[in-house]
């Protein structure tokens, strides 16, 4: 028999652990709750495959919003993720100890900016930018791509980098034992033995990409149109939900809750890849 | 001796203020299987890796002094690193194959030189794995990942993988100190089949060992090259105090 102040302790910290499960459990139960007896109503068919949004008149179509996203998506990944992954390997197998003190915590740093700051500098640097010497609007895809581009490196460089300082020491000097240069054994051994570290990172930034909501507000333009060019405006479908819930009420309300159960299933399907990248790389080492 | 393959002059080396070879000498005799020996930490295993300038990699070591390799010294300025690893190659104490097939791992110094051609790639590999005698165990899976490999197979994979980049010289850090007796005799065997044709450098804790396979045998003590000399003189007759009293086990 534990003492009793053993057990509360116990039992209080048990409770804690618990509760973020449960609050994770709450949100899911609750927007599903809200947004699925809605889908079913309209027709997921209508609902996820018409881009026609016009809630005053009972068209609830996200599909534009859809194609944004991963529009936006893709384009922050292609910005972010060959960035990222270039700076863990410069980090980790090429930068002097002095360098790597000073740049690993502004990396850090990077992730701590709030997210309307990464929206400010958007909208008065990126956008002008864009709009000058490329054409079009300004607030647009790209500029958007870029801005996430930029928001997703803390998290592919650090989980990236510690993939890659995780390789043993052993593989990298088997390899220049062979002869091979500082690179070859990065790209040809490192890389390699890293590769689902550094996938789980994209795959993790790419959530991240997916549910950023203010900066993208801010830079994306907000037209629920399909975009034919990078230079075009669009609205993704965080930024609609956060647009649109603090007026909308009844059918409305209830579409952007749907609209949150698809990105909802949308993150979780990304985070499980990662997790599941992960769980290959401890496997194997 | 043979006429000598590696000269090794006045040898010294400080990790920053740990002075860990204290004006070493050495001749290694070619296509002879020298051991180095002594207790932990006397400095032989950082002696071998100044043979294939390993310990460049080391943040804070310097080196003073010669090792000649074929009359050339390694430590002289503009030196090719990477083709001097080529032609001294070297397995580590823990069988250390890539993470990758076994197939590639052997393939890698190939590819690391650029060569592509499919054919002469295919040839080298089976030749390599023949000569660590490797080929019959694997030659129905060389596309398996290597690290499937039990452990005495993975350690002969890097022999394999030393033996395509055709080295002259192979440095052998304690190989068999991850492995049992029973693969440790195969280890050993294969080395002295090797020696017709390489001149391989071996760090060994185990006496034993040492005199098994060695022509010539090296004792060091506290970075101190001791005595140096044939294998078979230097355990029946060392001419050193501290030398007898290590290989009849009053220390280390």
């Amino acid at each position: 028999m534990k003492p009793v102040g053993e057990r509360v302790v116990e039992w209080t910290l048990k409770g804690l652990a618990f509760s973020a499960l449960a609050s994770l459990l709450l949100i899911a139960v609750f927007i599903f709750m809200e947004g699925a007896p809605f889908m079913v109503r309209l027709g997921v068919k209508d609902f996820l495959f018409s881009s026609d949004w016009r809630p005053q008149e009972g068209h609830y179509g996200i599909f534009a919003m859809i194609v944004a996203s991963v529009w936006v998506t893709l384009g922050a990944m292609l910005v972010g993720a060959p960035l990222g992954i270039a700076g863990a390997v410069f980090l980790n197998e090429f930068a002097p100890e002095s360098v790597r003190r000073v740049i690993k915590p502004m990396i850090e740093l990077l992730a701590g900016i709030p997210s309307v700051v990464y929206g400010f500098i958007g909208v008065m640097v990126v956008a002008p930018l864009i709009r000058e010497h490329l054409g079009g609007a300004g607030l647009s895809v790209l500029a958007a791509a870029l801005i996430l581009g930029v928001m997703i490196l803390p998290t592919v460089i650090s989980i990236s980098s510690d993939a890659i300082g995780s390789v043993p020491r052993s593989y990298r000097e088997g390899a220049l034992a062979l002869g091979a240069t500082r690179w070859q054994s990065v790209h040809m051994v490192v890389l390699k033995a890293a590769r689902s570290g550094i996938a789980a990172s994209v795959i993790l930034g790419m959530g991240r990409a997916v549910g950023e909501t203010m900066a993208v507000i801010m830079v994306a333009g907000n037209a629920v149109t399909i975009p034919h060019s990078p230079l075009d405006s669009v609205c993704t479908l965080t930024a609609k939900i956060a647009l649109e819930m603090g007026s909308a009420v009844g059918l409305h309300r209830q579409a952007l809750f749907a609209t949150g159960v698809v990105l909802f299933i949308g993150i979780m399907v990304l985070n499980g890849l990662a997790m599941a990248a992960m769980k290959k790389r401890s496997a194997r080492t | 001796m043979a006429a000598p393959v590696i000269q090794i002059e006045n040898l010294n080396l400080h990790y920053g203020a740990f002075h860990a070879l204290k004006n070493v000498n050495l001749a290694i005799g070619a296509r002879e299987i020298t051991a180095l020996i002594g207790p932990s930490g006397c400095g032989k295993s950082t002696l071998l890796r100044c043979l294939n300038r390993m310990n460049d990699l080391v943040p804070g070591c310097r080196i003073e002094g010669a090792v000649r390799f074929e009359e050339k010294d390694l430590y002289a300025r503009g030196v090719d690193v990477c083709g001097l690893r080529k032609r001294i190659g070297m397995v580590f104490q823990r069988p250390n194959p890539f993470p990758l097939s076994v197939f590639e791992n052997v393939a890698f110094g190939l590819r690391v030189s650029g060569l592509t051609d499919r054919a002469s790639v295919n040839a080298v590999v089976e030749r390599s794995l023949r000569g660590a005698w490797l080929w019959d165990y694997v030659k129905d899976k060389l596309g398996a990942p290597a690290l499937e490999l039990p452990l005495d197979q993975q350690q002969r994979l890097c022999v394999a993988r030393v033996l395509a980049v055709e080295p002259e010289v192979i440095l052998m850090d304690e190989p068999c100190s991850a492995l049992d007796p029973i693969s440790t005799a195969k280890i050993e065997e294969l080395m002295l089949e090797l020696r017709a044709a390489y001149t391989i450098v071996i760090v060994t804790h185990n006496m034993q060992q040492a005199s098994r396979i060695s022509d010539r045998s090296a004792f060091m003590l506290m970075g101190e090259m001791i005595e140096a000399g044939g294998t078979l003189g230097l355990f029946t007759k060392p001419t050193d105090k501290r030398t007898e009293d290590y290989i009849t086990g009053r220390f280390g």
